[in-house]
């Protein structure tokens, strides 16, 4: 048994929380992209979580099984103006909702804090095992 | 006369031993907060408490040699109880996702147990020191 482990499954979840905020900020930054590198407009992306059971053992930490893009429509805007425009006149914009961005933000924020506050704990817990029999 | 004194230590090395354990347990139901299809575990301390006083501790997480092969040759410790048993959360708000995980209880449960882990420390320090006191000439 590794006296370490909890540091390895809050880390893990730390990490998956960040990359989940990595992609909602990549998400509201190209709200407006109307054309990536492939020239079609951006989709929002997701990322997957999956627990990463240890070898062994029945809990274990957590991990990004993978980014899935977004497959709803893209939003249809009329701008007959615009270089981008069909020939009716509309732009597909990406089909990030600047709503569901925020909230998922601040659950992963949220969720973020709680696993800074595990590691806090487990390491003051650590350090006061350390000094067992001193006076 | 050691195998006397850590004999008497064992009881609180053991509930230090499932304190740990049950932190781990505890960390990562939180660390999954967010997964789909994730169940919270926990387990039933007092009882695996008794079975490890009764049993000794389960094969694996004694003094064992590590073995990367299968024809390595095992420590020749014999395993006690079996693995520890795991069992699942009841929730009281399930969510779409088949999380079962309620962060509050979660968080409560971690900062309780804790908090026991520390009873445990001190209780172990109490007994240390009791007994350097008996040990000493004055």
């Amino acid at each position: 048994m590794s006296l370490f482990s909890i540091f390895d499954i809050a880390g893990s979840a730390m990490a998956a929380q960040s990359q989940r905020m990595n992609v909602t900020a990549s998400n509201l930054a190209n709200a407006d992209s109307v054309a990536g590198p492939d020239g079609q407009p951006y989709r929002a992306k997701q990322v997957i979580f999956e627990t990463a059971v240890r070898q062994g053992r029945e809990s274990g930490g957590v991990r990004v099984a993978g980014v899935v893009e977004d497959q709803s429509p893209l939003n249809l805007q009329y701008r007959p103006g615009h270089p981008l425009a069909d020939d009716q006149g509309y732009v597909a914009m990406p089909n990030v909702e600047p709503v569901h961005e925020m909230v998922n933000m601040i659950s992963a924020s949220r969720s973020y804090q709680a696993n800074v506050e595990v590691m806090n704990t487990s390491k003051q817990l650590m350090l006061k095992t350390l000094t067992i029999g001193e006076g | 006369m050691i195998d006397k004194l850590s004999e008497s230590l064992r009881f609180q090395q053991e509930a230090l031993n499932l304190r740990h354990e049950r932190q781990q347990v505890l960390a990562g139901n939180i660390a999954n907060a967010d997964t789909p299809n994730y169940k919270a575990r926990d387990f039933n301390f007092a009882g695996e408490l008794a079975k490890v006083m009764e049993q000794g501790r389960p094969g694996g997480s004694t003094l064992a040699l590590t073995t990367t092969s299968a024809r390595h040759i095992g420590g020749g410790i014999a395993a006690g109880a079996g693995p520890r048993e795991l069992l699942y959360r009841v929730p009281e708000q399930p969510s779409l996702d088949g999380n079962t995980v309620d962060m509050d209880r979660e968080r409560v449960h971690f900062a309780d147990n804790s908090v026991r882990y520390q009873t445990s420390l001190a209780l172990i320090n109490g007994q240390i020191q009791g007994l350097k006191t008996a040990l000493q000439s004055e």
